[in-house]
């Protein structure tokens, strides 16, 4: 593949001293030219009633949990802004390769909910097509989806398309292999993808300082030859606009880049956890204060575009949708036992169709 | 006719491939200028250019994983693992992803990856450059697991293996790439999983595949001399395993001895085994026989020959089946 052989200027790669930020604590925005949005109000609408709506069922997903509806489920309670600031950026034709925990970057591709938590529910391995939103199955071995996305840009490429792939990851993954093998190969063929790593700070119970002694995870950039974009992930704005610059730079032929979105994982890493063997609730409540969700209603109030009438709206709406999401999901029943050997190849081998005739005995044998 | 090696029909196999399906691309280690260290990807980035035969950084797990990502974007990669003791680095993109995700994904995502492994022993070489990996590969299930033992079938396995909707591992006997076999190429593709039987013969039937096929092969001439007729079985394709073959040849001659480099524990002898058994019961004269390498780490080059199953192995363990 045609390369570019040249090496960048180490100080074009670094990361901004502080994270990127547009709309601070307070919901007060302070624009900068430097990362431009370019959202009308219909679209910072748009933008909150997604943040709503992935609360909701998040919610909700947790409490189908609780009720033995799902066997596990990975909430991304106070990572809404990282999400859908981030996947609002991408163009149609972008693609997504996620782990589990992107279940707002889901509801901004079209993706129905329920059918990721069929996935958490055990009723088949996957349920969505991937291709019909260009999201592909969640990945739930640690970063390994990376270097799908880095092989997909470099598809992207080689056909000279304008799509970028977005690899979603946590700040654990980076210490993987395959974080490292998808960062080089992405840079070294100028493929089109970009690294979206959301630090919530932990790892299950290991916080980010024991991933890694590098300044930032934008820092590491640096050493692939890519550009690394820092920002702070509780700020839908701020996000926003630093992916909307890394797709840019991507789609315009120069390679990937690394964007770390500083956020933080409000509930246990999955329903499976209880995290307060290693986190204490003062770091909770400071995380509280930074509530993603809060921040951008109150800069949407301050600007008109929120009142009651609208945040009520949305919000029961939100709850509607969570609500329909629940009723996919209680009892459902699992997938057809003799499709398991369906999808194995394209075509069954003797032996799976010998498999599925002994299953086929053993359900009537049930029935008599 | 002319006399062609393996490694010139694999690489007039992907050379044709690619004439036919732009989609096919090849990427791995020194695959490029280089034409690989076995020169099996020899002048195709003269002939196709850099978007179609290129090297990538040095790393397994990327190889196969990228390989993965542009197949779902479109493309039908064929890559290569410089050696078999390699293929580890990549093992969880293969087993976790390449083979799973078809499945996963209900049929709607489909990997039509080949994985290109020279495996196996018996050319001197340092630790890691002669192992018999297959089995672990074949104990995954959405994995086809294709070897040939002579130029014309990797000829016509590896464009079968290109055109396959699944993901292939094709194991490449590293130590029979420069046997030559007179042929004219394009020789027929056929269908991935069917054995083929290489001799005919009444007295017993070794079964085996990749490089020690020859070995047998050798085994059965020597045989003929002490008045032993031995039939020799090509499995070709471990999964999926053609085991209506295996019975039928092995109902006709009631012996059979499977001969592989791998250790035999665990191996895929012991699964032809064991299906033998549950199908050719009544139809066996002595128990199925394994030969294969010994249950210990491969060995030294110097020492590879006492672990590599030869002739007289083979011919040991018929002496012991005719026993029954
Ligand atoms: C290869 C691999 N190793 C271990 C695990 C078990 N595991 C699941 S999630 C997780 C932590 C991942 O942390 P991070 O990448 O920061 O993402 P987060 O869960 O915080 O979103 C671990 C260790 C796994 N799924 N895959």
């Amino acid at each position: 593949m045609a390369i570019d052989s040249s090496s960048p200027d180490p100080r074009d790669l670094l990361p901004t001293d502080r994270p990127i930020q547009l709309l601070d604590v307070d919901g007060t925005l302070t624009e900068d030219p430097r990362w431009p949005i370019d959202l009308g109000d219909d679209q910072l609408v748009e933008l909150y009633r997604l943040m709503v709506m992935a609360r909701q069922i998040d919610a909700q997903a947790i409490t189908l949990q609780r009720q033995g509806q799902l066997g596990v489920y990975a909430s991304l309670r106070g990572q809404e802004a990282a999400q859908i600031g981030s996947a609002f950026a991408l163009a149609p034709q972008d693609w997504v390769f996620p782990s589990y925990r992107e279940m707002g970057v889901a509801l901004v591709r079209g993706v129905d909910p329920a059918d990721l938590l069929h996935v958490f529910r055990g009723t088949w391995l996957g349920a969505h097509d991937p291709a019909k939103h260009r999201f592909a199955l969640i990945t739930i071995s640690i970063a390994t989806q990376a270097l799908h996305a880095a092989g997909f840009a470099m598809g992207a490429k080689l056909d000279g398309s304008d799509a970028c792939a977005v690899a979603y990851m946590g700040d654990g993954a980076t210490s993987e292999g395959d974080a490292h093998e998808a960062f080089n190969f992405a840079s070294v063929f100028d493929a089109p993808c970009v690294f979206f790593v959301q630090n919530n700070q932990y790892a299950i119970s290991v916080p980010v300082t024991r991933q890694t002694k590098a300044p930032t995870i934008a820092h590491k950039a640096i050493g692939y030859g890519m550009p690394g974009y820092r920002c702070d992930g509780n700020d839908v704005l701020g996000t926003y606009a630093v992916m909307r610059k890394a797709l840019r730079h991507a789609r315009d032929g120069n390679g990937p880049v690394l964007v770390e979105a500083v956020t933080y994982r409000m509930e246990a890493h999955t329903t499976a956890d209880d995290p307060t063997r290693y986190r204490d609730d003062a770091e909770l409540e400071r995380w509280r204060a930074r509530d993603p969700l809060s921040r951008f209603e109150r800069f949407l109030r301050g600007r008109g575009v929120v009142d009651d009438d609208v945040a009520q709206t949305v919000d029961q709406v939100a709850k509607a949708e969570a609500q329909s999401v629940r009723a996919a999901i209680y009892d459902a029943p699992h997938g057809d036992p003799l499709e398991l050997f369906s999808y194995v190849y394209a075509e069954p081998t003797q032996q799976l169709r010998d498999q599925r005739a002994l299953l086929q005995d053993e359900l009537s044998g049930q029935d008599a | 006719m002319v006399a062609i090696t393996m490694a010139g029909a694999l690489n007039r196999a992907l050379h044709d491939a690619m004439d036919e399906d732009d989609r096919v691309v090849i990427f791995g280690e020194d695959v490029a200028e280089l034409g690989g260290v076995f020169r099996v990807t020899d002048k195709l980035v003269e002939r196709f250019g850099t978007d179609r035969c290129f090297d990538t950084p040095l790393a397994e797990a990327g190889i196969v994983g990228t390989a993965i990502g542009m197949a779902m974007y479109g493309y039908r990669p064929v890559v290569e693992i410089q050696f078999d003791g390699f293929s580890y680095p990549a093992f969880e993109q293969i087993t976790s992803h390449l083979a799973k995700m078809p499945n996963r994904s209900r049929g709607t995502v489909r990997l039509p990856v080949v994985v290109r492994i020279p495996f196996g022993g018996g050319i001197g070489a340092v630790e890691h450059h002669s192992e018999s990996p297959e089995a672990l590969y074949a104990h995954t299930a959405g994995l086809k697991i294709v070897t040939p033992s002579t130029p014309s079938d990797a000829y016509a396995l590896l464009r079968a293996s290109i055109t396959s909707p699944d993901p292939v591992l094709f194991f490449e006997p590293k130590r029979r790439y420069w046997a030559k076999e007179d042929v004219e190429l394009p020789v027929e593709t056929e269908a991935i999983g069917q054995a083929v039987v290489r001799r005919a013969g009444t007295t017993a039937t070794l079964i085996s595949y990749g490089p020690t096929v020859a070995t047998c092969l050798e085994a059965a001439a020597a045989a003929a001399e002490e008045g032993w007729d031995l039939q020799v079985i090509d499995v070709r394709s471990l999964v999926p395993l053609d085991i209506d073959t295996l019975v039928a040849a092995v109902g006709a001659t009631g012996r059979a001895i499977v001969v592989h480099e791998a250790s035999v524990f665990g191996g895929i002898g012991a699964e032809i085994a064991a299906e033998l058994l549950e199908r050719a019961f009544y139809l066996l004269e002595a128990p199925v026989l394994r030969v294969g390498g010994f249950d210990i780490p491969y060995p030294a080059s110097r020492l590879e020959h006492y672990h590599l199953p030869d002739v007289d192995r083979i011919l040991d363990a018929v002496e012991r089946s005719l026993a029954y």
